[in-house]
């Protein structure tokens, strides 16, 4: 059976207890944070697994990769102790069942991972694809189902993630580019955490976007906008590929503004706030996040995962910056839209 | 019978019945007859129980079925997933009538006419370029474009006019055309959608054969009818060739500034052809040539694009006349919602809308408020 | 060549619009639900009131049914000739003939339907809306009132014939009764208060006592903005309580409660759809706050939270009506749907859940439960939904058998029958009060004593 790879003693010996310490919602001291930590590696009770509000950072503020949000959530899972309602849960749970209505395109080696995502289905066109696509896949066969750690889940994704890893298997593919975030840190990131073996390459789509762009430099007409960049929790696990928002973002001739709460003070759409606790905490987060954009003359608000498009899209559209994903901004930059 | 497994699936909620806004009934049958049998919904429920064997084909039941415009307002509006196959299921059933014999006199002689005179005039293919005479318009050796006038921009009255008005503009616009006259044949999209699939095959076989001995590879056509059936219903039958209907080339030269005008202070409103319109997605063109012209006010009805109220004259209407007329007539209602918008001019991309309208226009006694117009009748009106 | 009486009818309202073909008897001897088919001897389409007056002079003296007819779509029946006779679709009589902005009313003709109202507020009149109901908009208002239907408004202001400010209604006798402020004003302001209330009469009747030709219908503010929320749990023991916080805020504009089991979102859960309006961004972010905080302490306790509702689901969601209500009939890829959809207090919600799965397993149907608030809490709509395959008499039959163990469990648990079939309405007089039962009886002798008003319906003297 798969488990979490790590140590507590790593937690004991750490210089900073930045995960806690950082932490944009619980405020504590270095000794505090050691000490939660431990007793939390030990099995015991803290306030901790009752505060966190499972936004994923401390996976990045962690420097010595002693994954602090997958252990909290595995303790948690352990006492019993829910973050969201037992029906949301359930809805999530359902939602990622395989129902054998995948969609495979033409597989090569190469294949682009659509996860479980249909807006893809529709942004995912022109130059920029035509060196991978139509060798695509998308269905719940091949979702992460990394999203029930925001649940308190570990159960479900080590039972689902070997059978969604052998899903590839079957197809024989040897490098995957994931257009969702947290696919790719899924299976960059949680599925190495826990001793899963991946049989394919891991690439971001950040990263195959960035080649491409520089492949087509050519088409590229800059685009001489100012941009915040939305940035979802699930880039907390794959902290490594950040970088290429910047790098793309030079390419095309984006200027992102310098604003309080990015990089590593990003704060999340709030969409899992709202259905695990409640109006404040994602009213006040989505507020606080959407005036710093706006403070800052924002003109676009730049979304990696749909899903935060979803829940803050509109309101970002109501402060009259326009929502654009990733993906279009890209094939804008190319003339493409 | 064709899509006898899903006729049993309409719920007949009568969605189909409506625009998307629900500002009025819009299929012409229905807003003509009032009896739900004359609604979509009714005829699925009536072909079912005639398959069924509960009813028999009679007068009423052809009635019934051939008042039928195909105008497509149910496919746009219905909720189900089998809308697409709305106005298919009623020619399928058509298609059993005529199999049978037992259909209206009129279907009978309009077929009749076009298996025998090639046109249902009943008229000489040797007039069938005669409206050309006399104009810019020249026979087709191997011009760019076979320009398709079809049996009504041959042969009747007012629709011949809007022939001459197409064909002429096209030759100014600088287009490279040309007519096959009398060696044109029936498109037959009519004979189609009247059921007589057998008929249909025969002539769209022939047109192919013609068009590829001429080796037309691009077809602009006046009527959306013709346009319709070269589109969709061509190719599966070896027809390769491009086909446009004439606004869709006319309206980037007129984007373009091609086609230069002189101001033209004029109110006209656009009644979409449904062949054009909800068949083929086409809204555009027709607007942006209107709007090329400079003091023309273009106003729209209150149903307008995919909520357009058909003229009545479609599924073989225009020569059956089985919708029939009067003062419920969707042709005459069409007529005083043109009238409604304050326009002085309705115009059309179909001769048969435009001859439908004009009629309707007279019944009203609406002549001196508003007039029918093609859009290259307009146009050709503005010309420097 | 025609009988004395198509020959008189076809006079009255016009050759093109009278008919006594097998075709239109078909059609007209059916609705889109279980009932078996009962053909009608003539069906007519008026034009006018005074059309309708003949008719009923003729039908009364001549001994011959008639039944009024909107758009057949209760489902249960009720427009089907149970003993033959005359249909009259109303439909051609679908005129608006008055808005008063001010006063904030509508005057329609009987046979206009729910679409053509909201259009032409929408276009004319866009501050003022009526309580749509999510049936196709070819429903008319006025039958949606006779049945006491519910539509968007009802959370707030009750049923939708709660929301009817008077009536025309033309009797056997074809005599025409104005009901309401109309009766001795020239205004449509009330229903009957401060004067008796005749409604009662004729409404919930089912045109057993007279045929609707106009309806005064009340009108509300309509808001610049509207939005829905979705809260969902798995204590179906803790909805009634749910609702009872919602409501109390009185920010929430409809509240519809569902569970069904598919499509796999819907799982498992039960679902609190709210709607709710504002003019101003303000408006209506303050009101989702007070309608969040208001089902805090669930949240807390984990029984429920608030989903994110998928972008492409609002404008679903937000349709009014609902299509994908009508869609519903094609789960079985068979165009059929019924439901029997009691009224019922809101603390029964458990067990009428608990019912519908039974009963789904029992018989193999696809379902779904479908509940509507009425009022602030007063009782609620819970439609038991079957959908079927028409083409499929044993998944037919075994709908029919699930539906008639719904109505004898509603009964049980103390609900009443909306809409009730036949077979309803009886199981309902053989329950009632007696001496109410025989204030029916006086009521229905008296109004109709040839029987011709839709008959089959409400003959409580035939108990």
């Amino acid at each position: 059976m798969y488990s979490l790879e790590c140590d507590v003693n790593v937690c004991q010996t750490c210089p900073t207890g930045d995960c806690l310490v950082k932490c944009q919602y619980l405020d504590m001291d270095r000794e505090t944070a050691i000490a939660e930590m431990v007793k939390i590696g030990q099995g015991e009770d803290s306030f901790v697994l009752n505060d966190c509000v499972t936004c994923y950072a401390c996976e990045e503020y962690c420097r010595r990769g002693n994954h602090p949000f997958y252990l909290i959530t595995e303790k948690r899972q352990e006492k019993g102790l829910l973050t969201a309602p037992r029906a949301i849960t359930k809805q999530w749970i359902n939602i990622g069942e395989p129902q054998g209505k995948y969609r495979l395109g033409k597989i090569r080696e190469r294949v682009l991972s659509f996860g479980f995502m249909p807006e893809f289905m529709g942004w995912v066109k022109g130059r920029l694809f035509e060196d991978v696509m139509p060798s695509f896949i998308f269905g719940q066969e091949f979702f992460c189902n990394v999203v029930y750690i925001h649940f308190a889940d570990t159960a479900i994704i080590k039972k689902r993630l070997p059978r969604i890893v052998d899903n590839f298997r079957k197809l024989k593919v040897n490098e995957v580019i994931f257009l969702h975030d947290e696919c790719y840190g899924a299976f960059a990131h949680l599925a190495p955490a826990y001793g899963i073996d991946v049989p394919f390459k891991s690439i971001h789509y950040y990263e195959y976007l960035y080649n491409r762009l520089r492949e087509l430099k050519d088409l590229i007409r800059p685009l001489n906008v100012r941009a915040a960049y939305q940035r979802p929790c699930s880039s907390r696990l794959s902290s490594d590929q950040h970088h290429f928002v910047a790098d793309i973002m030079e390419l095309i001739g984006v200027d992102m503004v310098e604003r309080e709460y990015q990089d590593e003070n990003a704060l999340c759409c709030g969409g899992i706030f709202g259905m695990c606790f409640g109006y404040d905490l994602a009213h006040d987060v989505q507020k606080r996040n959407i005036d710093d954009m706006a403070a800052h003359n924002a003109q676009y608000c730049i979304f990696n995962c749909p899903a935060c498009q979803g829940t803050i899209g509109p309101q970002v559209a109501k402060r009259g910056i326009k929502p654009i994903h990733m993906i279009q901004l890209c094939r804008k930059a190319i003339g493409e839209m | 019978m064709k899509y006898s497994d899903i006729v049993h699936r309409c719920f007949r909620c009568g969605y189909c019945k409506f625009t998307s806004d629900y500002t009025d009934f819009n299929c012409p049958s229905y807003r003509k007859f009032r009896f739900e049998t004359y609604s979509p919904g009714g005829r699925m429920w009536l072909i079912r129980g005639w398959l069924n064997g509960d009813i028999k084909n009679s007068e009423r039941f052809q009635e019934i079925l051939f008042s039928c415009a195909t105008c497509a307002n149910c496919v746009e509006h219905c909720v189900f997933t089998f809308s697409d196959d709305l106005v298919n299921i009623f020619i399928a059933a058509r298609e059993e009538l005529i199999a049978d014999g037992i259909v209206p006199p009129a279907v009978r002689d309009y077929l009749r006419n076009i298996h025998v005179n090639g046109n249902p005039y009943k008229e000489p293919a040797a007039g069938r370029g005669r409206w050309a005479e006399g104009s810019p318009v020249e026979a087709y050796t191997d011009q760019d474009y076979l320009f398709y006038v079809g049996c009504v921009g041959s042969y009747d009255e007012r629709a011949r006019k809007i022939a001459l008005s197409v064909g002429t503009l096209l030759v100014k616009a600088g287009l490279s055309v040309g007519i096959l006259g009398e060696k044109e044949g029936c498109d037959g999209n009519e004979v189609r959608a009247l059921g007589e699939s057998g008929l249909f095959e025969l002539l769209a076989r022939q047109n192919i054969e013609l068009f590829r001995d001429h080796d037309v590879k691009k077809v602009i056509t006046l009527d959306p009818h013709a346009f319709n059936a070269f589109k969709n219903d061509y190719p599966g039958l070896g027809g390769k060739f491009e086909v446009f209907h004439y606004t869709q080339v006319l309206a980037p030269l007129m984007e373009a500034g091609r086609i230069p005008l002189k101001a033209c202070a004029l109110k006209a409103t656009y009644h979409d052809p449904c062949y054009l319109g909800r068949h083929n997605g086409e809204y555009r063109a027709p607007r942006s040539m209107l709007r090329a012209v400079p003091g023309l006010e273009l106003v729209e009805m209150e149903r307008s694009g995919e909520n357009a109220f058909c003229c009545g004259g479609g599924g073989g209407n225009f020569f059956t006349d089985i919708l029939g007329g009067g003062e419920e007539s969707p042709a005459r209602l069409r007529a005083r919602e043109a009238l409604d918008t304050g326009a002085e001019v309705i115009a059309v991309a179909c001769p048969q809308c435009a001859k439908m309208l004009e009629d309707a226009v007279k019944s009203e006694e609406l002549e001196d408020r508003i007039k029918v117009m093609d859009i290259t009748e307009i146009v050709t009106g503005c010309l420097i | 060549m025609m009988t004395g009486i198509a020959q008189e009818l076809a006079r009255i309202v016009g050759d093109a619009y009278f008919s006594n073909q097998p075709e239109e008897a078909y059609f007209y001897a059916r609705d889109p639900g279980l009932m078996p088919p009962h053909a009608p001897e003539y069906v007519v389409v008026p034009g006018c009131v005074e059309e309708i007056q003949e008719i009923a002079r003729l039908a009364n003296r001549e001994k011959i049914p008639v039944v009024p007819m909107g758009a057949g779509l209760a489902l249960t029946g009720l427009v089907i000739p149970l003993r033959g006779g005359i249909v009259i679709d109303m439909k051609r009589m679908n005129r608006i003939l008055s808005v008063n902005e001010g006063g904030r009313h509508a005057v329609v003709e009987g046979g206009a339907s729910q679409g053509l109202l909201r259009a032409y507020l929408d276009r004319r009149h866009p501050r003022l809306r009526h309580s749509i109901p999510d049936s196709p908009p070819t429903a008319t208002i006025a039958a949606n009132v006779m049945i006491h239907g519910q539509g968007r408004l009802t959370q707030q202001y009750g049923f939708n014939s709660d929301m009817i400010s008077g009536l025309e209604v033309v009797v056997a006798s074809g005599e025409i009764c104005k009901i309401g402020s109309c009766a001795l004003s020239p205004d449509w302001f009330s229903k009957g208060a401060p004067l008796p209330d005749l409604t009662g009469l004729f409404l919930g009747w089912f045109g057993a006592t007279g045929i609707i030709t106009k309806i005064g219908v009340k009108l509300y503010p309509k808001k610049k903005m509207r939005d829905v929320e979705i809260f969902i749990t798995d204590r179906e023991d803790l909805v009634a309580e749910m609702i009872y916080e919602l409501t109390h805020t009185e920010m929430v504009e409809d509240i519809n409660v569902f569970a069904q089991p598919k499509p796999m979102i819907f799982k498992d859960n039960h679902h609190i759809t709210l709607f709710f309006t504002g003019d101003t961004d303000e408006e209506i972010e303050f009101k989702r706050k007070m309608i969040w905080h208001s089902l805090d302490r669930f949240i807390k306790s984990k029984d429920g939270g608030f989903m994110g509702v998928p972008p492409v689901m609002k404008p679903t969601l937000l349709d009014m009506p609902q299509r994908s209500v009508s869609r519903f009939a094609d789960v079985k890829k068979g165009g059929g749907f019924e439901y029997s959809g009691p009224i019922i207090m809101v603390d029964k919600y458990p067990d009428c859940t608990r019912k519908i799965l039974e009963l789904a397993e029992k018989y193999g149907l696809g379902y779904s439960g479908m509940a509507r608030i009425i009022g602030r809490s007063h009782a609620m709509m819970y439609g038991f939904a079957f959908t079927f395959n028409r083409a499929d008499p044993d998944m037919m039959e075994r709908t029919r058998k699930a539906l008639h163990e719904v109505s004898a469990f509603a009964l049980e648990a103390g609900g009443v029958f909306w809409k009730a079939t036949v077979d309803e309405q009886k199981m309902a007089m053989a329950r009632m009060y007696p001496a109410t039962l025989d204030l029916m009886k006086m009521i229905k002798k008296n109004l109709d004593p040839n029987g011709i008003m839709n008959p089959g319906n409400w003959e409580v003297a035939e108990l």
